[in-house]
């Protein structure tokens, strides 16, 4: 198990467009702006679509993951969450954990 | 005063102090609030409001940000389709821009006459010229009526309405639609496409077969459509003309408008024969809106604007960033007002780094969500990632994202309006 997880970190680590690599200095930052249309600037939702601000990060990595595998159907979600990479998802969450609910 | 104190500071930290030399000094400002580089926007849609709120949200408050909207509120393309239906109203879609003046950023009620990308200024009225560090343009669509025969003046403009902007057309085709006896036909045209929202002549064919539904049964809806098939959400939306409006709406392909009578209502076609409706509703060709024409920026069949989009600046005119529908956009990207606040975003972090003397980020990420109303509350979506890829110097929808709803629902329903209200107030506020 830890085998594969290390073998799945390394997959990610390699690919070309990975978070971590980006020189960007808002990178996080930038690329939760594109979820601000619906779950509000900064992930502070207006209602009727959950807000993401001050979620913890795991959790917020784990329910995105789970939207990407199919673990948690839904209409939106696991169509959006299938278009980025595992360190995008790991770079959002942490943004928006960091940011007042 | 002492929020703008530290913010200015805290934007010194990170544009550096080379980064402000060359921008203009406070005391020249229209403003002299705010003593930061100048950016002034034309237009306050989706694109032109989203790129004034993070330009002011992400730069602490520094930037001098003027824009330019001759529009007194702003008022949603997306939801419009529900006022011809009934189930909604024009102040239901109306806000006001109170949320970016309270921000500090300067409205103009004025239109931009023309842009001198030399002196980097905008033309307004009485001869007043703007002077800017960074200029984005983000007009929208100028409606082709002229092109189409027949429909050139404005006594045709006044039967034959196109409703393709929220506002008075749409409030005017629902009194037309309204005054329309049982059993009337209602007959709307689409454009080849590339046209403002792929989906939008769709829904408002259900908006409209949803109201004779219920108080014109008799009436009907016919879909007279230049393109060769349905160009968005194809079989959600045959779906709902085969069960839900059976009977009421009528699709036909490949129906190029060659002109229309305006006294008769009867639409001309190619290849097929004339229509003759009760209510006609042209959407005629589009292009980039004329404030691009003036600025030089439209590169592509004389209708689009093409740009970078890692910063969405025009590929043409250095300083001047064009979004939303005016740009020619990349293969899957439809004309939406979501895709329009994602370019926003995009133009903002990219004008900041520039203004910083960084570079922007080498792959920006978007996203398109768009929701369609087949009755007043079931709802479809389409969706996709976009990313944009070095090489082929465009976005890529990322393989495996995206796709459409399994069914209309009025769960989606519930979504639907939630993302209008938060994109609203993301854009607005």
């Amino acid at each position: 198990m830890r085998m594969h997880l290390l073998v799945a970190s390394l997959v990610a680590a390699t690919t070309p467009l990975a978070g971590a690599q980006n020189p960007d200095p808002n990178f996080a930052r930038n690329i939760a702006a594109a979820c601000a249309n619906c779950h509000g600037t900064n992930g502070v939702s207006k209602g009727g679509i959950p807000s993401l601000a001050g979620q913890s990060k795991s959790e917020l990595v784990r329910k995105m993951q789970d939207y990407k595998s199919g673990r948690t159907p839904a209409t939106i979600m696991p169509q959006l969450a299938k278009g980025y990479s595992d360190q995008e998802i790991d770079r959002m969450a942490g943004w928006f954990a960091a940011q007042k609910p | 005063m002492s929020r703008h104190l530290s913010s200015r500071r805290d934007f010194l930290k990170v544009v550096g102090a080379a980064g402000l030399a060359t921008g203009p000094l406070a005391g020249c400002a229209v403003s002299p609030s705010r003593s930061g580089p100048k950016v002034v926007i034309v237009g306050g849609g989706y694109g032109g409001a989203t790129a004034a709120k993070y330009l002011d949200l992400w730069s602490g408050g520094t930037l001098d940000i003027t824009l330019v909207e001759a529009q007194a509120n702003f008022v949603s393309c997306p939801l419009s389709n529900l006022v011809l239906g009934g189930s909604k109203q024009i102040a239901d879609l109306t806000v006001s821009y109170d949320g970016l003046r309270n921000r500090g950023i300067k409205i103009l009620a004025d239109t931009a006459q023309g842009v001198d990308p030399v002196r980097q200024t905008v033309r307004i009225s009485n001869q007043v010229d703007l002077p800017y560090d960074r200029l984005i343009l983000s007009p929208g669509v100028d409606i082709l009526s002229d092109e189409v025969p027949g429909l050139g003046t404005a006594q045709a403009q006044s039967r034959i309405l196109h409703a393709w902007k929220a506002g008075p057309q749409t409030v005017a085709l629902r009194r037309q639609l309204e005054a329309m006896p049982d059993g009337g036909v209602y007959a709307i045209t689409i454009p080849r496409a590339p046209y403002r929202c792929p989906p939008g002549p769709y829904e408002r064919a259900c908006q409209v077969a949803w109201y004779f539904k219920r108080s014109k049964p008799r009436s009907k809806v016919l879909i007279l459509d230049a393109n060769e098939d349905v160009t968005s959400k194809k079989g959600l939306f045959m779906k709902a003309w085969n069960e839900d409006y059976k009977g009421i709406v009528e699709y036909r392909p490949n129906h190029q408008l060659t002109a229309v009578d305006a006294a008769t209502l009867t639409a001309k076609f190619e290849f097929s024969p004339d229509v003759k409706a009760d209510v006609l509703n042209v959407i005629p060709p589009q292009r980039a809106g004329a404030i691009a024409a003036q600025a030089g920026v439209i590169t592509a069949n004389n209708r689009w604007c093409e740009v970078d989009f890692r910063s969405f600046e025009s590929l043409k005119v250095p300083k001047v960033h064009v979004l939303g529908d005016s740009i020619l956009l990349a293969p899957l990207m439809p004309k939406s007002g979501h895709m329009a606040n994602q370019h926003g975003k995009v133009a903002a972090a990219a004008i900041l780094n520039a203004l910083a003397g960084q570079t922007p980020n080498p792959t920006p990420i978007i996203n398109n969500t768009c929701y369609s109303y087949i009755t007043d509350k079931d709802v479809v979506h389409v969706c996709s990632v976009h990313r944009y890829d070095a090489d082929k110097k465009t976005f890529l929808t990322v393989q495996g994202s995206g796709g459409v709803s399994m069914a209309a629902s009025a769960l989606e329903g519930e979504y639907a309006f939630a993302w209008a209200r938060n994109i609203w107030a993301d854009a607005l506020t």
